[in-house]
């Protein structure tokens, strides 16, 4: 159930729109966050809120991917396998994460840890091939990095993005994407390696923009 | 003569906390914001305008022509609204703009609002980059505190409210006005148009939607001027762009480098395709954007180069692949994620990926029959400029374009009943010596 | 010069080498049909917001108008016009045709083989439109997609998926036209398909017309569904019987039984939607309680016995002889307006009295006499073209004005057009009620709050509202609850002369308003001719060809019931009446009944007929052919539709006891009637004075409104179960104050207590103002009317458990 602590945040969503059915998505994502995925009780709020129709708040959480219908798992692990990644390995590692975790596309783990899920391209296309956990970027993985990683997941064992802070679980990702920051923008580096490489060549060869 | 490579927007990407607005503000940072404030709204878009600044979303329109087709006689609020939705397969490059230098897209909103007369704007960014996010939000949160945004900015009378609003996973929500519906809270399914966004977009008022890039190159032509950012690029493409490589690279990244550069000169920066391998198709511009092969290495990536070579520049999405990559397997991939993406509006788009789909995993199981290939064919005429938006086209391109260069490739497929290729030997992590 | 200015306005282009012009802003689709040129489409409907989702009606465009030719073919659903266009359809464009071609294609690979099986097989655009318009032979051998069999979208309404094209139709209709937006496109791409929120059902009153503009066979009824095919099915025009609407529909039936009814199309009146009472309410008339033949009471054992024809009539007749003028008519409001004339006929020529109301229903303290001089003086002889107003009128006023009315609930195809209007033509709509209800809030309407009994009062001061600023460009719409309130409805004619507003009063019967001009009223006779006028009836005996006719005012409905009471009547003819509408309980009718001397000429048993001394069957409207006449005074005829032996109109009866008494009333059959009707014509003399009644201080204390809701336990619902299963479920609705004082959750079950009595209701918050309270008038589970009193009463509530 919505509990009215939610339901305030929720109206608070939608009082940062000039029309306030603009908050939709990012209270459907504060709905997630409260309860673990998309619920019928969150839709019926979020439909008061707004003053729309049940079904048009349905309409809604069932066109996103983010949106879930099923629990999800404290990790939500993605594999990008759009062409790129896909080719480049991604195909591999989503296999052999099936295997490991012994789940298929969309499922959860037994312990309620990892969501397992093959993505589409996540803008990371020169980190390939790519994963992604509860939304931050794991770059350049291998099927034995994606291994450990999962591992070290349901272990408990504090990971990092390799372009960010420490991981959180998705119910607290989902929070910030609802519009409440959690403090952790300051974490991380300012660009992966591949974000830089342009730049390193251009500094080697004193390559600029014309002056103004 | 311009140089090779030419940072503007990456050229802070390598300072320390360079998302922070100390780190912005110490290299000048802001200053076209001030600059700004001190001209009219029109000189704004006059300096815009002759910059030749061209969307760097894909469809390269001319931005200042964009804003100054806003009814400023319109008595409803005007909009600007920032499409940080990048989803295009193959691009990234203003993910890792928003993550490096979040403030140079504030900048360039206020600037960008300020001259379309627009006191509310919205970053509306895919929902699964959540650092990204968390940069954007902190930025915001900093440029008001630092009294860039608000209440009469820096006291010139001008009021803005930024919004950052995450998305939550559909491709279409690229395509502008499927933003606008989605920003509006509905299911992002394209409108409509005309209206156009400029007459009645969000909230049927007047708004203007630009590209990440594009909004963040406005500080930098405001603040060195119009003349500055054409004395780069072509004669119809001006101005710089990042060119992001991806795939069998030596060194996949991000390139920021005046309009026209060759896909050649690129590799050659590069190191070359990975050890070995040599070039065999790719993408200009995403995956929307008929592939091409290593023929049309010296083309010149500008839009007018791009598009004589059957492709279009799109957002300089550059994925390279080598011949250890099988082109109908990338092809089946792409037209999978075309049906997943498919927002399911109109019936072309809707009904024919998920049947292109099946074709082509038929194909690439060797099933089937040289026929289906002109079925194939067939289907996309059915689908290309049929559909309601340019998703469906998109999607025909990447099996058009790979009949037209692989048509052996796909027979080869039927004659051995499979595909002839490892598709181990195409991973990054693939053992030396591997091969097709 | 009036030419020219049209002229302007007009937009020529070519189509298929064919000039045509139309008015600017037409779509290319419709002027291709202007043109006889026939677009295959199916997301695409002239009453619904163009969308351009389908594509199938996809053309070549080689010049725009600006000498410039579209790239691509275009969707000529949402391409307006232009001048100097050129367009090619697939009559004349290989392009074009392809790309249809095409479109039809994809359409069928996922659409299921089953119209050997589908409702829609045999009436299908999709199945026509693949024969016109798509290649016999498939090239798809892949998998279709699938889902599981039907999905129920409300109790009556089901949908299968596989067959859906998303086209929504559906979705706009439920959003744009009925403001029900209860179902949405949900899932995306492939999957996409319309679908309903977990718990929260497709539950609209005009949720049918879903089922019609579904251009394949996705959306069914669960009471047609698999009934009938189309091609054995035999089509009748009609209107509806449940309304004063005069919405035309159409009757399907099949070897003597009707098996659906649909919209007829008719852009004056309903458009193309109806209320789902009208779409599913017609089983009513099957129902084992159906009369099929004469009954009259043996003497002997008191027992009613089946009789003949002329054994009824002339048992009728004698006993009406017996009770010579001691006799009153009851007639109802659901006859058409021929049977009504008979009614009217017989008690003025054959029992020689003006003791007939038609108005069986609460009247208030003056027994509806305020109404009855408003009808005589301002609504008999009303009518489009001479003085009425129109739906078309509805939907071009600035302003509309209600009171006492409820649209949604009570009159559906007005409400549909006020939407309509706001959404179009921002029609600004003002009610004068307890509070704003969901009917209110889809007409983008405002509530002028306004406590039970205080109208008169509300109506007075719109004349100064700034804010309604009624005036020469506006209309107000009366409801019949405003008879129960002294002053009201003289306040509303007041109010239309002050302000120029045109006035209109809607009943709630189908026959309410042919009873008015037939003259089913005390002080009233047919044609709007007034008893009191010598004058009038001196022409109208003459033109009946009598003596002449009855000259003191007759007993009105309550009066009537009174006088049975106290034996100063001693005769009653009945007919199509709610005990429960009677001022009477339940015993004291039957004694009354059991007292009188009771002719009854009903369609089914009722406690009427239970105590009647000769019941004679009538046919219901299926069965008959007649005419009702609608709240805008519009004459809306209908043919028989079955032809049923014994079924007798109740002209053929009541002439027939005429007939017997020796004071025939000279017509037999409806077409006779109506000829007489029109020879007969309107009274061309002075109309009486309006009303000018003053409006008296509303009841103190917490005050019950109340209405009865679209589907309720009406008889003319009986028999669709589904139908009555998308009932919304009753509730008591307070003021914010009312219910803190209650101390109890919403949704906590109340007592409400009145006149009559007590009934438990879930109590919730309204926006109702102090002193009021408001809950359905008639439910099936709870009806307030019988168990706690009418609208107006003085009501308590004590609550509550949970």
């Amino acid at each position: 159930m919505i509990d009215e602590k939610t339901r305030s945040e929720l109206a608070e969503i939608a009082a940062r729109y000039p029309h306030k059915r603009s908050g939709l998505l990012p209270m459907l994502h504060l709905v997630q966050s409260a309860e673990g995925r998309i619920t019928a009780d969150g839709i019926r709020v979020c439909a008061e809120i707004l003053e729309i129709s049940e079904a048009e708040v349905s309409g809604v959480a069932t066109f996103y991917t983010m949106y879930k219908r099923r629990a999800v798992g404290d990790y939500h692990v993605g594999v990008c396998t759009n062409t790129l990644c896909a080719v480049m390995g991604g195909d591999l590692i989503f296999q052999r994460l099936k295997d490991h975790l012994d789940v298929g596309n969309d499922e959860t783990t037994e312990d309620g840890k990892i969501t397992l899920e093959h993505v589409e391209c996540n803008a990371a296309c020169d980190y390939a091939p790519v994963m992604m956990v509860n939304w931050e970027f794991m770059d350049n993985q291998t099927p034995e990095s994606a291994v450990e990683l999962v591992d070290d997941l349901r272990a408990g064992k504090e990971r990092h993005s390799t372009r960010g802070p420490k991981l959180v679980t998705w119910r607290e990702a989902e929070r910030v994407l609802a519009g409440f920051p959690d403090d952790l923008a300051d974490e991380g580096p300012s660009a992966g390696p591949a974000s830089l490489v342009g730049l390193a060549i251009a500094r080697e060869n004193d390559w600029k923009a014309p002056e103004a | 003569m311009t140089d090779v490579l030419t940072p503007v927007l990456t050229d802070n990407w390598d300072a320390d906390r360079s998302w922070t607005l100390a780190s912005y503000e110490s290299r000048g940072g802001y200053g076209a914001l001030k600059t700004a404030l001190g001209k009219t709204p029109d000189d704004i878009i006059t300096a815009v305008k002759d910059s030749g600044l061209r969307g760097r979303g894909g469809a390269g329109f001319p931005t200042g022509m964009k804003w100054s087709f806003i009814p400023q006689d319109n008595p409803n609020p005007k909009y600007l609204v920032v499409n940080a939705d990048e989803s295009e397969p193959g691009t990234c490059k203003d993910i890792p703009l928003m993550m490096a230098s979040p403030h140079t897209l504030v900048e360039g909103v206020i600037i960008s609002s300020y001259a379309i007369r627009a006191n509310k704007a919205f970053i509306y960014v895919r929902g699964e980059v959540l650092h990204v996010i968390r940069r954007l939000q902190r930025a915001v949160q900093e440029a008001y505190l630092a009294g860039h945004l608000g209440q009469n900015i820096h006291g010139s009378g001008y009021d803005l409210d930024l919004v950052v609003h995450a998305g939550a996973g559909a491709y279409i929500c690229g395509e502008e006005t499927a933003l606008l519906d989605s920003l509006e809270g509905r299911r992002g399914q394209p409108r409509l148009r005309p209206p156009f966004p400029a007459v009645a977009g969000l909230y049927a008022s007047p708004t203007v939607i630009n590209n990440v890039e594009s909004i963040a190159s406005v500080p930098s032509i405001i603040g060195n001027g119009a003349q500055w950012f054409s004395s780069m690029g072509t004669e119809k493409s001006k101005g710089f762009g990042i060119f992001s490589l991806s795939g069998h690279v030596a060194k996949p990244g991000q390139y920021e480098a005046p309009l026209g550069i060759t896909l050649r000169k690129l590799i050659e920066l590069a190191g070359g395709m990975r050890n070995g391998h040599q070039l065999k198709f790719w993408t200009p511009g995403g995956s929307s954007t008929p592939l091409l092969t290593a023929e049309h290495l010296d083309v010149p990536l500008d839009f007018e180069g791009v598009g004589e070579a059957g492709s279009m520049l799109g957002t300089r999405a550059l994925q390279l692949f080598d011949e250890t990559t099988c082109v109908v397997r990338a092809v089946l991939r792409w037209t999978e994620f075309y049906k997943h993406e498919s927002c399911g509006k109109c019936t072309p788009c809707r009904e024919g990926t998920w049947w292109l789909t099946q074709t082509l995993a038929r194909l690439e199981k060797g099933q089937g029959s040289a026929e289906d290939l002109d079925l194939l064919l067939d289907q996309c005429d059915n689908i290309l400029g049929r559909s309601f938006c340019a998703l469906g086209d998109g999607a025909t391109s990447p099996i058009t374009s790979s009949i037209q260069y692989f048509r052996e490739e796909y027979l080869a497929h039927l004659e051995q009943g499979g595909c002839p290729f490892d598709p181990a030997a195409s991973a990054v992590f693939a053992r030396e010596g591997a091969n097709a | 010069m009036t030419q020219e200015i049209v002229k302007s306005d007009l937009v020529t282009l070519t189509i298929d080498g064919i000039e045509v012009s139309v008015p600017a802003g037409t779509l290319v689709i419709r002027a291709a049909e202007e043109i006889g040129i026939q677009i295959p489409r199916f997301c695409d409907h002239p009453l619904l917001d163009p969308v351009g989702a389908c594509r199938q009606c996809l053309v070549d465009i080689p010049d725009a108008g600006n000498g410039r030719g579209f790239p691509k073919p275009q969707a000529s659903c949402t391409l307006p016009v232009a001048e100097g266009m050129v367009v090619n359809t697939q009559a004349t464009s290989p392009v074009a045709d392809k790309a249809q071609q095409g479109v039809m294609e994809f359409l069928l690979i996922n659409h299921p083989l089953d119209c050997p099986v589908c409702d829609k097989g045999g009436e299908c655009p999709l199945q026509n439109q693949a024969m016109s318009n798509g290649r016999g032979e498939t090239r798809f051998e892949e998998a279709k997609r699938v889902f599981p069999k039907p999905i129920n979208l409300s109790p009556q309404i089901l949908l299968d998926r596989e067959r859906c094209i998303v086209c929504q139709r559906c979705t706009r209709f439920a959003d744009e036209v009925a403001g029900d937006p209860f179902i949405a496109l949900v899932e995306r791409g492939a999957q996409q398909q319309i679908g309903i929120a977990e718990g929260a059902e497709f539950l609209s009153y005009f949720s049918g017309n879903t089922i019609q503009i579904c251009p394949v066979g996705a959306l069914t009824s669960a009471a047609y569904r698999f009934r009938s095919r189309p091609f054995d099915l035999v089509s009748t025009p009609s209107i509806t019987e449940h309304d004063a609407s005069g919405s035309a529909i159409r009757i399907d039936h099949r070897r003597g039984k009707v098996m659906r009814r649909l919209a007829g199309n008719d852009p004056e009146v309903n458009e193309e939607w109806i209320t789902d009472k009208d779409r599913f309410g017609f089983a009513w008339s099957r129902q084992d309680d159906r009369l099929t033949h004469p009954l009259v009471r043996d003497e002997e054992s008191g027992e009613l016995r089946a009789a003949s024809w002329p054994e009824a009539f002339a048992v009728a007749a004698r006993g009406l002889k017996k009770a010579k003028r001691k006799v009153g008519l009851l007639p109802g409001g659901r006859l058409t307006a021929e049977d009504a004339y008979a009614w009217s006929k017989f008690a003025r020529v054959t029992v020689r009295t003006n003791n007939i109301d038609f108005r069986s229903r609460p009247l208030g303290a003056d027994n509806g006499a305020e109404e009855a001089a408003f009808l005589a003086s301002t609504v008999a002889l009303t009518a489009p073209g001479h003085g009425g107003v129109t739906y078309g009128d509805l939907e071009a006023a600035r302003t509309v004005v209600l009171a006492g009315l409820e649209p949604e609930d009570e009159a559906g195809a007005i409400f549909l057009r006020l939407r309509k209007a706001h959404r179009a033509h921002r029609t600004r709509v003002f009610a004068i009620g307890s509070h704003t209800t969901r009917g209110l809030r889809k007409m983008g309407g405002t509530l002028l709050p306004t406590r039970p009994g205080d109208e008169a009062r509300a109506l007075a001061a719109v004349a100064e509202n700034g804010e309604v600023a009624l005036d020469g460009g506006g209309v107000i719409l009366v409801g019949e609850r405003l008879a129960t309130v002294p002053g009201a409805l003289s306040a509303a004619v007041r109010l239309a002369a002050t302000t120029g507003a045109k006035l209109a009063w809607v009943p709630r019967r189908a026959g309410d308003r042919g009873a008015v001009e037939t003259g089913l009223l005390p002080t009233l006779l047919p044609g709007g001719r007034p008893v009191a006028d010598a004058g009038a009836r001196v022409d109208l005996a003459a033109a009946w060809g009598v003596e002449s006719v009855p000259d003191s005012e007759g007993l009105d409905a309550a009066g009537i019931v009174a006088a049975l009471e106290a034996g100063d009547l001693e005769a009653l003819v009945v007919g199509g009446v709610d005990p429960a509408d009677l001022a009477i309980g339940k015993k004291a009718l039957k004694k009354t009944l059991k007292k009188a001397f009771v002719v009854a000429l009903e369609v089914r048993e009722s406690v009427f007929t239970e105590h009647a001394d000769v019941v004679l069957p009538v046919a219901p409207p299926v069965e008959k052919s007649g005419s009702f006449v609608s709240w805008e005074g519009r004459v809306r005829s209908f043919e028989k539709v079955l032809d049923v032996p014994n079924a007798l109109p109740d002209v053929r009866v009541l002439a027939g006891i005429a007939e017997e008494r020796g004071r025939p009333i000279g017509v037999r059959t409806p077409e006779q009637a109506a000829a007489e009707m029109a020879q007969v014509g309107p009274w061309e003399g002075a109309r009486p004075a309006a009303p000018d009644v003053p409006a008296e201080p509303a009841p103190a204390g917490l005050v019950l409104s109340s209405w009865k809701q679209l589907v309720d336990d009406g008889r003319l619902q009986d028999g669709d179960d589904f139908y009555r299963a998308t009932a919304r479920p009753p509730v008591l609705l307070v003021g914010q104050a009312t219910f803190d004082s209650l101390g109890v959750e919403e949704g906590a079950i109340v007592t409400l207590t009145g006149p009559l009595g007590s009934a438990t209701l879930p109590v919730y918050v309204g926006d109702l103002a102090e002193g009021t309270v408001w809950a359905p008038a008639s439910s099936r589970a709870v009806s307030v009317r019988h168990l706690v009193g009418p609208a107006g009463s003085t009501v308590t509530i004590e609550g509550g458990v949970r």
